[in-house]
């Protein structure tokens, strides 16, 4: 029992599952699965197929935040990629057909691309700290996604394209395995080779990896890249699915909500260690949250001192200083003191 | 051995004084380029639009951004100890909504700026404290807060509400005349008056020299016995200060209050503070500098008002590579120092 509470893992496991029997106990048909018109229907295939987006951005900013960085201009990349993708589709002679939707994905992510290799220039080439570096990009991508769309939003009608971010394959919403696909090649590129432990060298001494030969620059190459990568899908599933791209609105605090995502899964933002798994853990966390909100009847208005509240909490938890706090409040049980002087 | 040693000391007084000469001016630099680069923009927008040239478009660039200044002022503390604060939108927005509510409810206007004062500062005194006592990076905590104020805007109403006090009426219109062509707003006054208190405390109090001692070395600011914990709490007390005070200005000039007001404010605060020179890092930079910085941040507006065919969009573009010069120009005097 206390090897699996000390386990990282464990309070953000614990703190999802409670959530849900919250919800399973105000609303008895919460976890249940249900089959129509051949696809999976359900509150958890919502919070799934609504967390996708932030899901996908978490990954990119877990691996960002292990090279002790950070990424705040993921919400502008997303707002980018759609705009770039509808403004493409709607100028297109042909906005109904599957071969303008694929250009239009492949436009939104060379574009997502492009704004990761800016942002990794910045970081690795100039050196600028990453929090700065990335808040150029949150500054002016807006403007950028505005001025592809014209300020306006730009609506398309394109099932290949809607199918993105609304559509159903093997009785699951795409989106969903989408980020699966994207969630598994992280885990396989990042920990099946040495890529994730060099990200780790990175965040957590950049001289000394460097020293020991590591292309450190390389390194925060690759995450910045990767991240505003996963920016720029979770931006054509916004847009997808809503078929309409929004430079105002889409993606908007999506970089809160993925920090935040990958700081309950257990990453420290001083850099270092990571979880992928933690991270998904974590953004189910907030998008459940957000659920039970409306589960329990809240009014939606407070869904955002609640979620301040959870924030707090969590992070309170995994700092250091309040769990010896909290040792301490506690009586010191003679086993623990018998351990001490073992040790 | 003796001539040398006879020789020896002046040589080192000398290369010191001219290194510290060097050290000083590029300590300025960033500042005096923020200010050069202003008064550029003015003398262009003269040449292009010869109604540029009078003193009220100078001085609308205060009236429009009082409030910016205010929170940049707080922001200015906060960066100057190496931390950040993502809030203070948020508690602008939370203070106007106060402020609407509680004289809606008939509150003396005088009792509902106290009350706004306080619970500005009394957040930023909370986030303060769990960044000090928990050591949570102040990224994280002042999200929440930024969470937190949104979140209780929200409670309050989600409806714009009006405010009809005659006092913040009175304020909203009343014009200051300079001279026969010039005038000013009230809450150009008391911008000012922050502005002035916060270069009085930065500057010529022992408070102020802990921040900047923070911003240089903490362990070191630490070492030397100086109140490190309690000043790093009170620099976001300072903050959520500013930040009330700009949400009571910002009712001033807009008589009302809205939930989903003075968005991404926070943004624009941190931009400006950076463009006027003040390091990311720390340790490094002025109020007034952060002044010239929300001139630079309204005079692009104003240039793009002026111009007509621009987009708003541009703004924010404009903003953007505006920041990326002066970050990049930072670094370069960074480098070049250390």
């Amino acid at each position: 029992m206390k090897s699996i509470l000390k386990n990282r893992l464990a309070w953000p496991v614990i703190a999802l599952v409670a959530l849900l029997a919250v919800n399973q106990i105000f609303r008895a048909d919460f976890l249940s699965l249900r089959m129509q018109d051949g696809h999976l229907y359900g509150s958890l295939i919502d919070i799934m197929r609504n967390g996708a987006p932030t899901i996908l951005i978490a990954l990119g900013m877990t691996l960002v935040i292990a090279s002790r960085g950070i990424d705040l201009s993921v919400g502008a990349v997303v707002a980018i990629a759609g705009a770039a993708s509808c403004a493409y589709i709607a100028a297109s002679p042909e906005p109904a057909s599957p071969v303008t939707a694929a250009m239009a994905v492949l436009i939104a992510v060379v574009a997502g691309l492009v704004l990761g290799v800016w942002n990794g220039f910045l970081v690795s080439t100039i050196g600028i700290q990453p929090i700065i570096a990335t808040l150029v990009l949150m500054t002016a991508g807006r403007g950028i996604a505005q001025l592809i769309t014209d300020g306006q939003i730009v609506s398309v009608t394109n099932d290949s394209y809607k199918a993105i971010g609304a559509g159903y394959l093997f009785t699951l919403p795409i989106s969903i395995l989408i980020t699966a696909v994207v969630f598994i090649l992280a885990s396989v590129l990042t920990r099946r080779t040495a890529l994730g432990t060099l990200i780790e060298a990175v965040g957590i001494n950049p001289v000394a990896s460097r020293l020991a030969g590591l292309r450190a620059r390389n390194i925060i190459w690759i995450v910045y890249i990767f991240s505003a990568f996963c920016a720029a899908i979770a931006g054509l599933m916004i847009s997808s699915n809503v078929t309409a791209a929004d430079a105002n609105n889409a993606g908007l605090y999506i970089e809160m909500d993925a920090i935040l995502a990958v700081v309950i899964g257990g990453t420290s933002l001083a850099g270092g260690r990571y979880s992928l798994v933690g991270t998904v853990v974590g953004a189910f966390i907030i998008q459940t949250l957000t659920t039970t909100v409306y589960t329990l009847g809240i009014p939606p208005e407070v869904t955002l001192v609640f979620k301040a509240l959870v924030v707090l909490t969590v992070c309170l938890l995994q700092a250091p200083k309040a769990r010896n706090l909290l040792r301490n409040l506690r009586p010191a049980s003679p086993l623990r003191t018998k351990e001490k002087v073992a040790v | 051995m003796s001539p040398l040693s006879t020789v020896a000391p002046p040589t080192v007084k000398k290369t010191s004084s001219v290194g510290s000469r060097i050290r000083g001016g590029a300590r300025y630099a960033p500042t005096l380029a923020t200010l050069v680069l202003f008064i550029l923009m003015f003398v262009v927008g003269a040449g292009m639009y010869p109604s540029f040239l009078s003193g009220q478009v100078l001085l609308n660039l205060f009236i429009d951004n009082t409030f910016l200044i205010v929170l940049a002022v707080g922001m200015t503390f906060v960066i100057l100890t190496g931390g950040i604060d993502l809030s203070v939108g948020a508690v602008v927005a939370l203070s106007m909504m106060v402020t609407a509510t509680m004289l809606q409810n008939g509150w003396n206007p005088a009792i509902v700026i106290l009350a706004v004062l306080v619970i500005g500062g009394g957040l930023g005194l909370l986030m303060g404290m769990v960044i000090q006592y928990f050591d949570i990076q102040p990224f994280i905590v002042t999200l929440a807060g930024m969470f937190l104020a949104r979140g209780l805007c929200y409670v309050i109403s989600l409806e714009s509400i009006p405010v009809t006090d005659p006092f913040f009426t009175e304020m909203a219109q009343a014009r200051i005349p300079l001279s026969e062509e010039l005038f000013i707003s009230p809450g150009v006054l008391i911008a000012l008056v922050v502005v002035g208190l916060a270069f009085f405390i930065l500057h010529h109090t022992r408070f102020g020299r802990t921040v900047y001692a923070i911003g240089g070395n903490e362990n070191s600011a630490m070492l030397m016995g100086l109140a490190v914990k309690s000043t790093k709490i009170l620099v976001y007390c300072v903050s959520g200060l500013c930040s009330a005070v700009a949400g009571i200005l910002f009712s001033f000039y807009s008589l009302s209050g809205y939930s989903l007001a003075a968005q991404g404010m926070e943004l624009d605060a941190i931009a400006a503070v950076v463009i006027g020179g003040t390091l990311l890092t720390g340790g490094v930079g002025y109020v007034l500098g952060s002044v010239v910085g929300v001139l630079v941040l309204g005079i692009v507006q104003t240039f793009i008002a002026y111009d007509g065919t621009l987009s708003s969009w541009w703004t924010k573009i404009v903003i953007g590579g505006l920041l990326l010069v002066f970050i990049l120009l930072q670094r370069l005097f960074t480098r070049r120092t250390a």
